[in-house]
């Protein structure tokens, strides 16, 4: 699924737009420890998260993540939002929950990796 | 330069880190990750790295005054050096235990100070050796082999 399609579908905000706009999201992780997320998601995810500030941007950045989507409709700084858009990385906004975005996802394909 | 491994090519840098600077946080590992990938590193051994750096670069920002990695590259490794003037740490052998922390509140609502960094790094590295004087500074040096080493 691609990041535009996605947004849509789920209605999510795209707050910036992503390097490459025909990126496919390939699985899903949800965490809100930044070391975590380092240690364990993959490239071309999407990753649910309640953080908002500037290093979710060099986190999604450094593992090459799809995109990041905010939940909760917490709102990115100005600083995390410049940021992303200098580095090309795609920050959307949900209304709902990190639990329910992350089964709407998974409910419409995007898995994440069971280990 | 002289020694046994002389014909390798060799890369050598060295990157200050902002203590306390977390909008910059995470830009060395990116420099070091681009060259990697520049030099056809596997992906596999790219994302050691980058946890290595990201959670070293990541404990320089939060709790030292400044830093900086100095980095060694040949055709079979990569070295790297991070080393800090800041608090040190009391006891590094809890330091090493996944889910021991001593991050105040803050950072911890901002996702870190989770107690996973050092053991991330220990995990995607083919050798690590950290050395460090209460007051002073840390010194963390790791090693990762291209090959596909214990971790590969």
């Amino acid at each position: 699924m691609k990041i535009s399609d996605m947004a849509a579908r789920f209605g999510f905000e795209m707050l910036t737009a992503p390097k490459d706009s025909e990126i496919e999201v390939e699985g899903g992780y949800a965490s809100d420890l930044l070391s975590d997320v380092i240690a364990r998601a993959e490239s071309g995810n999407v990753w649910v998260t309640t953080q908002t500030h500037v290093n979710i941007v060099a986190v999604a950045s450094l593992k090459e993540l799809a995109a990041v989507v905010i939940v909760s409709g917490r709102k990115p700084d100005e600083e995390t939002i410049d940021l992303a858009k200098t580095k090309g990385v795609c920050l959307l906004g949900a209304q709902s929950p990190a639990y329910e975005v992350a089964g709407r996802l998974y409910e419409a394909g995007i898995r994440g990796s069971p280990k | 330069m002289s020694g046994g491994s002389d014909s390798e090519e060799k890369i050598r840098m060295q990157l200050p880190i902002r203590g306390g600077d977390f909008s910059k946080a995470g830009e060395a590992s990116s420099k070091i990750k681009n060259i990697l990938k520049q030099l056809g590193v596997s992906p596999a051994v790219i994302k050691r790295v980058a946890i290595a750096c990201f959670e070293s670069e990541i404990n320089i920002v939060a709790y030292a005054n400044k830093g900086q990695f100095s980095v060694d590259i040949t055709t079979g490794e990569i070295r790297v050096l991070a080393k800090d003037e800041g608090p040190g740490i009391e006891c590094v052998e809890m330091a090493m235990m996944e889910g021991f922390s001593t991050a105040p509140p803050e950072l911890r609502e901002m996702g870190f100070g989770a107690g996973m960094g050092l053991p991330n790094i220990k995990k995607a590295v083919d050798w690590m050796k950290i050395e460090s004087q209460v007051g002073v500074g840390t010194e963390l040096e790791f090693k990762i082999l291209f090959g596909g080493g214990e971790n590969g």
